[in-house]
């Protein structure tokens, strides 16, 4: 499914190295989940494989169903089936969530060359959709994010994700900002999306999430590298000693 | 209007050379009094020139000269907008009435005439109001091409709303010859809660120099929006006059797509007490040669008004766009409220945006805001659409219509609105790369 090899990173602004070859692979149906310390490259890895610009890769490749992602605009690699939850929803006043969800469900349709969907099926779908989400018709109303809580904003990106179908899900810190309610609800909406054909890579400071999204891979991320590689319990050790120990052991 | 100085000599000679090739219409003696005067302002004001306060980001002289430069007529191929909405239609083309492509001019709750026929009466209340407002516009700014205006202009209409008024009437301007030149005066009487919606749209003329002298009474409640068309080569200074009575409401809206000059001044005075005023208006420009003014003098002179002025503005290709706002607040004015935001987003490093907001108060018990942006597309959100698969153009388009959306929300009729949301969803859908 996503295949990192190599991959290393530079900021375009200055000249500042932030990923040292990164290698990953996620297969189809599994999630992988990345933790590391601040400052370890794991939103830069997010960024770089969605198409943000400002980053220079220097090294290495990444590929989604063996299709190159490097070479592709960022619309063209949703359209490939990447998505990203991101840590910081963004707001955009006077568009519509609505308008902008349909306008993207379109789109993607439209580059992979099927029909898009009616404005009446869409609504239907939604509809169910929002509803598993706790997402009322306000919320759907209401200019992308704009005035929504910090579990609100984290719900509408995992709706996003519903109505998308990616084939491959990367979760930016998806828990930062949000109380146990909150967390258990988008953990809920993740791994009503879990399914035979799809991947996730999990972001994440804490074990808690995991608690919820429970992964088949956890990998330690430091210094632009991923230095270990294990299982959930991987995940438990870090929780209980921190990242002091893998560090000292893996250098 | 400011005591005579001495004017520039260019000015003195750029009035003269206007002047000198034009003569006063024919008419009853109050018109023909109303006309003398408005020369003599002219006279003392001299026609603008680049170095007046107020002319300094949009250059007159192409409007001032005597000679209109030509501009050719453009067919969109659109159907007239709001042709879905029930309205009584008035037709004028390069600046003339045109009877029979227009509506029959009787209406509930409302009188409509011909300026032209006016201005012939002995007697008509227009009397009390041709130039009137004008001229009060004139005192805190000089606004020589609308003396101009009530000199020279023939046309227009004259409206007296009585009552609530059944239906909008649409003033449709028809640009077919690419050399009118045009002066059009409307005069408009709200009675005591009377409500009238008027709707402009069109491109005029080669050159137009309009005005649009408005009374609002007490409770009386005037709407007004308009389209200046799409012609690309127009050019048009505009003004509105207008003067709100107790617990009245002005509201106005302007869209502008394309034409080389436009300047729209709205001249508006808060004369009753608890009267409400909002001056609204989106632009978009395409190229070094669009140039749009927004120029807007609000005076508050009554306790507990309300004022607004909304304006934003995309520019792209390296077009100007300018705006001058100014919220005078007289010393009875307590309790005043008036805010103020211009914007502009600028699609690239060519374009440009001119902003002069002023604030003048001399009231202590005031809310008064204003505030200016200039700025490109979000790069955040724009990251953001594409990230869900919106392709680079159709996010930036959705940016650019949300941002003109805020301007559009100050129009009441909805339905208007959304025939306007479609006109510039073309316009950008026109220009998809």
């Amino acid at each position: 499914m996503l295949e990192i090899k190599n991959l290393h990173v530079k900021l375009e602004e200055e000249d500042k190295q932030i990923l040292k070859g990164v290698n990953l692979t996620v297969e189809p149906g599994k999630v992988h989940a990345i933790m590391g310390p601040n400052g370890s490259g794991k939103s830069t890895l997010s960024y770089v494989l969605s198409g943000k610009e400002g980053y220079e890769v220097t090294e290495g490749s990444a590929s989604l169903g063996g299709e190159e992602l490097l070479d592709m605009e960022a619309e063209e690699r949703a359209a490939a089936g990447l998505f990203l939850a991101f840590q910081y929803p963004v707001e955009i006043p006077g568009v519509g969530n609505m308008t902008f969800l349909r306008t993207a469900v379109n789109a993607q349709r439209k580059a992979r060359g099927e029909d898009e969907m009616s404005a009446g099926e869409f609504l239907k779908v939604i509809r169910a959709k929002a509803k598993t989400l706790k997402i009322d018709a306000d919320m759907l109303k209401r200019p992308v994010n704009v005035g929504f809580s910090g579990g609100e904003k984290k719900r509408n990106e995992i709706l996003q994700m519903a109505m998308l179908e990616p084939k491959m899900c990367i979760l930016d810190e998806t828990d930062s900002g949000l109380d146990v309610d909150a967390m258990k609800l988008v953990s809920e909406g993740v791994n009503a999306l879990r399914d035979e054909g799809r991947g996730f890579l999990v972001i994440t400071h804490y074990q808690r999430l995991l608690d919820h999204i429970k992964p088949d891979v956890v990998h330690i991320m430091a210094d632009g590298r991923i230095i270990k590689t294990g299982g959930p319990e991987l995940a438990l050790e870090v929780e209980n000693n921190g990242y002091a120990d893998i560090l000292a052991e893996v250098a | 209007m400011a005591a005579p100085k001495k004017m520039l000599q260019i000015k003195q000679d750029t009035t003269q050379a206007r002047l000198s090739s034009m003569t006063l219409p024919d008419g009853a003696t109050w018109a023909q009094d109303a006309r003398k005067a408005a020369l003599a302002r002219v006279e003392i004001m001299g026609l603008p020139h680049g170095r007046d306060e107020y002319w300094k980001f949009t250059k007159p002289d192409t409007l001032v000269q005597a000679a209109a430069p030509k501009a050719a007529t453009f067919d969109g191929g659109e159907a007239p907008l709001w042709d879905h909405i029930d309205r009584l239609k008035i037709v004028f083309v390069d600046g003339v009435f045109d009877a029979d492509a227009s509506d029959d001019l009787s209406l509930e709750g409302v009188t409509i005439e011909r300026l032209s026929d006016v201005m012939q009466k002995d007697i008509h209340w227009a009397k009390e109001q041709y130039g009137v407002l004008e001229q009060r516009g004139q005192e805190v700014v000089e606004r020589p091409l609308a003396a101009l205006n009530t000199a020279f202009a023939t046309d227009g209409i004259v409206v007296h709303a009585t009552g609530k008024v059944s239906k909008p009437i649409n003033i449709m301007y028809l640009h077919k010859s690419d050399s009118s030149d045009v002066m059009l005066h409307h005069c408009i009487k709200l009675d005591e809660g009377a409500d009238l919606t008027l709707l402009e749209t069109g491109p005029a003329a080669a050159r137009l120099n309009k005005s649009m002298e408005v009374e609002i009474a007490d409770h009386a409640g005037f709407h007004h929006v308009r389209v200046q068309g799409r012609d690309h080569e127009r050019r048009a200074v505009t003004g509105i006059f207008t003067r709100l009575g107790t617990e009245s409401t002005f509201k106005s809206f302007t869209l502008t797509m394309n034409g080389v000059l436009t300047r729209n001044e709205c001249v508006i005075e808060l004369t009753g007490d608890d009267a409400k005023a909002t001056v609204a208006g989106a632009c978009v420009g395409d190229g070094a040669d669009f140039h749009h003014d927004d120029t807007v003098f609000i005076t508050h002179d009554a306790v507990n008004c309300e004022s607004r002025q909304v304006f934003k503005k995309v520019l792209r290709n390296g077009a100007t766009g300018v705006f001058q706002g100014k919220i005078l607040v007289k010393a009875d004015a307590q309790k005043t409220d008036g805010y103020q935001i211009s914007q502009s987003l600028l699609l690239d490093g060519d374009s440009q945006f001119l902003a002069k907001p002023e604030l003048e108060i001399y009231a202590d018990d005031v809310i008064c805001s204003h505030g200016s942006t200039t700025g490109a597309i979000d790069e955040e959100a724009l990251f953001y659409l594409r990230s869900r698969g919106v392709p680079e153009a159709e996010a930036t388009d959705l940016l650019v219509l949300a941002f003109l959306a805020e301007a559009l929300e100050e129009i009441e009729d909805e339905a208007l609105a959304e025939a306007m949301l479609d006109r510039l969803e073309g316009w950008l859908a026109r220009r998809a790369s």
